[in-house]
């Protein structure tokens, strides 16, 4: 019993960060992760359901008390074990997962207070192990001698590595890019998860025997069939969303007005953060705005920050309610100085006569009855038009689907949008052999639903493979 | 790796010949399509159109200026190094189909790109004259690949050092008089293909241009290559390189070229002093 009370009274353990007004304009992470003493503290707090309400709440269900009860024990090695039968990525998910409507959403000890930090402690468990661990390498079964390719190297091509790795077949990652990682290295930034983390589990796919090759445009470089000629028996394509979209309204081409696409790509995969150290160059802008309210126009907000801005602007046409962003995000943004101006929508930028962008027509907005997304609709107020100064708009809403691959693929169906039609529960494709997930499938959407359609997908791989189609 | 099998300084080292090992690219590769080259790991990725392939050789060649620091760090390549990277081949192949009379129209390194699509469409079937410019004799290139494989071949040279004295828009006037010309192809400097697309949209002739718009990825992620196409925003590296000459906003696509212009001068600048160091 005593033991009991004494999980009550302890409160969930603060993650260290770097204060706001230093970390604003620097690179580094945000979060500088539990201690072993925290970790410990905080695994007290789970109360072990017998019916864990957080594994029901998790993408990819990992054993969540099981870890955590590890943690406890100071078992450091079977807690990250633990977590790797379920999970490829968990320094990733416990960075960027939004656990908050997940496993922590789901925690029995968040209905009366605060959830058990999950996402802290995955985080902790994973930093552990590439910090301190033995770097024993997870089971894995007897070789089957069949091979799969994945397409593209983000997080549910990963988890498709990973999970086929270790059930015996041959892995090769095929990534566009010069670099693994997909959206992780490309997209998310280096405050929020440090590329050394990506590449650190991307290495211990490879040394569990995951072939990893870059620079290969699948669609392009090779075709799926020519995958098959070469003896490849599946095929999962994780290529994520990709095209930005832009709003198409008037001066959008002006210099200055760049995709979040690029430039998270320029700031992170290619490093300009760093110019000229690294050799791409990246808009240094005083005053920012950055269109859209979702987790990649934060990024972009707190990117533009660190770059140097006098001012950051985040521009969204409907309220606080919808945005789209993690609580979390919305709040590092805030802390580190972002303003958010709210209900307005952008109608026309304007530059000078070199073709540079010095400002942008807005119109206030109200919100209406609510629309298809079931949010309330955005009204233009008539005759609110007026002008916002800015140098560097950042156009964050939203991706399409890209169609390098889809175009160039004879057999594979595609809803209107663009994207691949698979099935809800294996991921299969209507080619026989291919299967599809993440992005490319839902649209974009997060790093964990990803990794949870590449789950699914790994599983029906390997069903097909040991039974048939 | 990617590496450089052979290598060519022309035009008096301002312009360089690279053939490079790359077998998945050179098997599937065609005339106007582009690779992205990335020197070093600290380097930028560089979209650059073939002018050439060896499939059984397993080898692509590229020709470049050198302009900025980044192909100031290629030119430091010499045979038997590599590239770090090259992605490809990216963009749509030109289309090349049999019409009869057609002129191809090159500037500076633009003529590079110009050659594999003038081979196809002579191999095809048609007559193809051949226009090239260079601002002067000693930086023209590829003269005598270009009269190998042209029914005619013109050279014009902005000082007059070699062949009309002139721009190639002179040349391709006359050409055009003489009539009977299905289409036009050309590729070089933005100014030279507005201007031949002014001239060709007055004798209404179809006319192809090749973009070389800034690009990050090249694969339609990061939307930086936009250009403005007959009042429609395309991306240069999945709707084109190339483009219907009389729909393009050229004096926008030269305004986007200059979006980095001081950090480009001031990076090529401090290599250049460096290397001098």
């Amino acid at each position: 019993m005593a033991e009991k009370d004494s999980k009550k009274t302890v409160s969930r353990q603060k993650m260290p960060e770097q204060k706001p007004e230093i970390r604003r304009r620097n690179f580094e992470e945000v979060p500088t992760g539990y201690t072993v003493q925290m970790a410990m503290e905080e695994a007290s707090r789970c109360l072990q359901c017998k019916k864990p309400g957080c594994v029901e709440g998790c993408p990819v269900s990992v054993d969540i008390p099981g870890f955590i009860s590890l943690i406890l024990k100071g078992d450091m090695t079977g807690a990250i074990r633990n977590l790797w039968t379920k999970n490829a990525l968990p320094a990733v998910c416990g960075r960027v997962c939004p656990q908050e409507v997940q496993c922590e959403g789901n925690c029995i000890v968040g209905k009366k207070g605060e959830p058990v930090a999950i996402g802290n402690l995955e985080r902790f468990a994973a930093d552990y192990e590439r910090q301190n661990g033995t770097g024993v390498l997870p089971p894995r079964e007897a070789p089957t001698g069949k091979k799969i390719a994945v397409v593209g190297s983000g997080p549910s091509g990963l988890t498709v590595a990973g999970d086929l790795i270790r059930k015996g077949h041959e892995v090769t990652v095929l990534e566009a890019f010069h670099k693994p990682g997909g959206v992780l290295v490309y997209g998310i930034p280096e405050f929020r998860l440090p590329k050394e983390i990506v590449f650190s589990e991307v290495a211990f796919l490879e040394k569990q025997g995951v072939k990893l090759e870059c620079n290969a445009v699948v669609g392009r470089t090779v075709s799926l069939d020519e995958l098959f000629e070469e003896g490849y028996e599946a095929i999962y394509l994780g290529v994520g969303a990709g095209l930005p979209k832009f709003l198409n309204v008037p001066g959008e081409n002006l210099i200055g007005i760049l995709s979040a696409n690029e430039y998270l790509t320029r700031t992170n995969l290619m490093k300009a953060y760093r110019y000229p150290e690294y050799d791409t160059p990246i808009p240094k802008a005083k005053d920012v705005v950055v269109l859209g309210a979702g987790n990649v126009a934060m990024d972009s907000a707190r990117t533009a920050m660190r770059l140097g801005a006098d001012r950051v602007r985040v521009v969204y046409r409907r309220s606080r309610e919808e945005m789209p962003a993690r609580k979390a995000e919305i709040h590092h943004a805030e802390e580190e100085g972002i303003e958010f101006h709210l209900l307005t929508n952008p109608t026309r930028f304007m530059g000078n006569d070199a073709g540079r962008l010095t400002g942008m027509e807005c119109l206030k907005m109200e919100l209406g009855e609510p629309d298809a997304s079931g949010r309330r609709r955005p009204i233009a107020i008539k005759g609110s038009e007026f002008i916002m100064d800015c140098d560097l708009a950042i156009v964050a809403v939203g991706a399409g689907a890209n169609p390098l691959l889809t175009q160039s693929t004879e057999g594979l169906s595609l809803n209107k949008w663009g994207y691949i039609v698979t099935d809800p529960e294996s991921g299969k494709t209507s080619k026989k052999g291919v299967w599809a997930g993440g992005d490319i499938v839902t649209g974009s959407a997060t790093v964990i639903l990803a990794m949870g359609a590449g789950r699914k997908a790994a599983n029906s791989i390997h069903d097909y493979l040991t039974w048939g189609w | 790796m990617f590496k450089i099998v052979n290598r060519k300084e022309m035009a008096g080292g301002t312009i360089v010949m690279n053939e490079i090992e790359a077998p998945l690219i050179a098997k599937k590769a065609k005339p106007g399509q582009f690779v992205i080259l990335k020197a070093a790991e600290t380097g930028e990725r560089i979209p650059l159109t073939m002018a050439d392939t060896n499939p059984d050789k397993g080898t692509i060649t590229i020709i470049y200026m050198v302009v900025g620091k980044s192909t100031a760090l290629f030119k430091t390549l010499n045979i038997g190094d590599s590239y770090q990277d090259i992605i490809g081949p990216l963009g749509k192949p030109t289309h090349l189909e049999k019409m009869g009379k057609v002129v191809c129209v090159g500037g500076g390194t633009g003529t590079a790109v110009l050659y594999p699509i003038t081979r196809g469409l002579k191999n095809i079937g048609n007559y193809v004259i051949g226009i090239v410019g260079a601002r002067s004799k000693d930086i023209l290139i590829l003269e005598d690949e270009m009269k190998a494989i042209t029914d005619e071949l013109h050279i014009c040279t902005d000082d007059g050092s070699y062949g009309h004295h002139g721009f190639v828009t002179e040349v391709l006037k006359t050409v055009l008089q003489a009539g009977d010309i299905k289409q036009v192809v050309a590729i070089g400097p933005v100014p030279m293909m507005k201007f031949v697309s002014k001239i060709t949209k007055e004798f209404n002739v179809p006319t192809m241009v090749s973009l070389n718009p800034i690009m990050v990825d090249g694969t339609g992620m990061c939307g930086g290559c936009r250009v403005s196409v007959g009042g429609e925003t395309k991306f240069a590296c999945v709707d084109g390189p190339e483009f219907d000459g009389h729909l393009v906003d050229y004096d926008e696509l030269t305004r986007r070229l200059q979006a980095y212009c001081e950090d480009e001068k001031k990076c090529y600048n401090d290599f250049c002093t460096l290397q001098q160091a």
